[in-house]
């Protein structure tokens, strides 16, 4: 009792809803399979373990090309574990282990021998807390081009990203300035014109709003709608009003669990499982 | 409400003036204790400086230490000595010290070999420099007969503040923050490029401060190049890493150990170069620390 008392706000009404939600009510599924020729990245009974607590639990996730596709859940569920397994980040904790299959166009990047540098290349990635390098602008941007061979214009290739990212006009008199200069959400545009520099497929954005203001988060989500006429992207948030606005569709996880995956509209409107009701209508989470 | 307020209000003892109180005295005791470390250090100086400051003169730097007559007397030797011994240190340890800790930082498994590693620099750190001197004589001096040359001399010292260059450059890569590489990972470079282009540029104020502090330790260390046998009288400037030498703190101990009062002067006289190249070595490493603070970003 104490414990609950003394941990977090969302954390605590979590753990009083526990009782009422833990028992894995699943009705009837829709098939959630894409053809092949639509998925980029595919799940398969995917289980990632932290020594042995497991994180993600057996997902079977499609992610559909040009998309966006958004991840949400209550703290804790194992959404930005699952999505940091899709370019091999959590090769970076000494503890995470990898069951199951993930495939990349196919490829399954976690078979022995596949190197994940190139894989990483091809998909991008933005973190939670805008992570610029502490270098120049324009080295921000050109710098993963240059290390990965890039043989066109590097200059160009600056002033395209920026373009993209909607953050050329507030930068193109201070390309060498320090990236530390500018605001928190600038800085986090420059952190997605660095991913995209690189042409990558897929995008990852892991809670990208989560340490902006409103206006910045807004400059940001209509930057997510813009970049999937390119790219695929996978947006992982607990804001369920930022999936509903800005993701085509929407998977919902709860403790390492894939519940429910669908169209955005039919995920918020008709849920086929109870918890995913009970989360998108604020019940808990 | 005004009576929740004064059942409430009963119910503490503030005493505030009796704990502001009791927090003044702590804070005047601990001005003492500090100010009692700094009077010795005033009155060690300017005793120092009384001795020595008349005996320092360009003929002082310039001339060979003489037995005979303490007003002929210099450290040019002694000098060169410790010139030559921080270039041997500096270039022996800072490459094998930083080496050590980008490999255990960025590279090494997190197991129970490499903790146990951790551990053991740690305590190395903390060995008496004469025990390296004794490892010195054992392994540089007989093994591998180099003699009591400076190279000996130079590499015993390397190993005494390899531990502290491997410490410092372990704490300042800790220091980058893990963001930094995932940013690098994430945009498909190697490990190598990761430390090379991120991690060592922003761990390098770090590493600089830890290397300076550590060859400002070994400049004033005198046991380990005693027990090899660094002589103590010696005419002539080191011209190689395999000929004889002295140095300044060698050359200190012996004029301090001399009967005669003049040489107690020019032993004063000596550390007052010493310090004079400490000094600005720490001033360095101070400013260096400073300006990375002001500049950290994240």
């Amino acid at each position: 009792m104490v414990k609950v008392l003394e941990s977090e706000a969302p954390a605590r009404r979590v753990a009083l809803d526990l009782p009422l939600v833990r028992i894995p009510d699943r009705g009837p599924q829709r098939e959630h399979a894409l053809p092949s020729s639509e998925r980029v990245i595919r799940a398969e009974q995917l289980t990632i373990r932290y020594g042995t607590f497991a994180a993600v639990r057996e997902v079977t996730l499609d992610i559909p090309s040009h998309r966006v596709t958004a991840i949400i859940g209550p703290s804790g569920c194992g959404k930005s574990t699952l999505l940091r397994a899709m370019n091999r980040m959590n090769d970076f904790v000494p503890s995470a282990s990898v069951a199951g299959k993930l495939f990349f166009r196919g490829e399954d990047i976690y078979r022995p021998g596949f190197d994940p540098v190139e894989l990483r290349r091809r998909i991008g990635m933005v973190f939670q807390k805008p992570n610029p390098f502490p270098k120049s602008i324009a080295k921000n941007v050109s710098w993963g081009a240059a290390i990965n061979g890039y043989q066109g214009n590097l200059d160009d290739l600056v002033e395209r990203a920026l373009h993209q990212a909607a953050l050329w006009d507030e930068v193109k008199d201070k390309l060498d300035d320090n990236a530390y200069t500018l605001s928190g959400g600038q800085q986090q545009r420059l952190c997605i014109a660095r991913a995209i520099a690189l042409q990558p497929e897929v995008l990852l954005m892991d809670e990208p709003c989560s340490a902006l203001d409103p206006i910045a988060t807004a400059r940001i989500e209509d930057l997510i709608d813009q970049l999937k006429a390119q790219y695929t992207v996978v947006l992982v948030t607990h804001n369920m009003q930022q999936a509903a606005r800005v993701s085509d569709r929407t998977a919902f996880m709860y403790m390492g669990e894939l519940i429910e995956v669908d169209d955005t509209t039919v995920i918020f409107t008709k849920p086929t499982q109870k918890k995913t009701q009970d989360y998108i209508t604020g019940r808990f989470g | 409400m005004t009576g929740a307020t004064a059942v409430s209000s009963s119910l503490f003892m503030p005493r505030v003036q009796r704990r502001r109180r009791s927090g003044r005295a702590f804070e005047l005791l601990c001005m003492l204790l500090s100010l009692f470390g700094l009077a010795f250090l005033a009155v060690l100086i300017g005793r120092v400086l009384w001795e020595g400051a008349s005996w320092i003169s360009v003929k002082f730097l310039t001339n060979f230490p003489s037995q005979m007559f303490p007003e002929n007397a210099g450290i040019k030797s002694a000098l060169w000595g410790t010139i030559w011994l921080m270039a041997i240190t500096t270039l022996t340890a800072v490459p094998i010290g930083v080496a050590a800790a980008v490999y255990l930082e960025e590279y090494a498994p997190r197991n129970r070999l490499t903790k146990l590693i951790h551990f053991n620099i740690t305590n190395l750190a903390g060995v008496p420099s004469i025990v390296y001197g004794i490892l010195g004589l054992a392994v540089f001096v007989r093994w591998f007969r180099l003699d009591r040359s400076v190279l000996s001399g130079g590499l015993i010292l390397c190993l005494l503040v390899l531990p502290v260059v491997t410490i410092a450059s372990r704490e300042a890569l800790l220091a980058v923050p893990k963001s930094i590489r995932e940013a690098a990972y994430a945009l498909g470079a190697t490990r190598w490029q990761t430390v090379r282009w991120h991690v060592l540029p922003a761990a390098l104020p770090g590493i600089m401060t830890g290397i300076i502090l550590a060859v400002s330790r070994a400049i004033g260390e005198a046991a380990p190049l005693i027990i090899i046998g660094a002589v103590t009288y010696v005419a002539f400037v080191p011209t190689g890493p395999l000929d004889y030498f002295t140095a300044l703190p060698i050359q200190i101990y012996a004029w301090t150990d001399a009967s005669q009062p003049e040489f107690h002067h020019l032993a004063a006289a000596g550390i007052i170069v010493l310090l004079g190249i400490l000094l600005p070595m720490n001033a360095v490493a101070v400013a260096v620390r400073a300006s990375q603070q002001r500049k950290k970003l994240w």
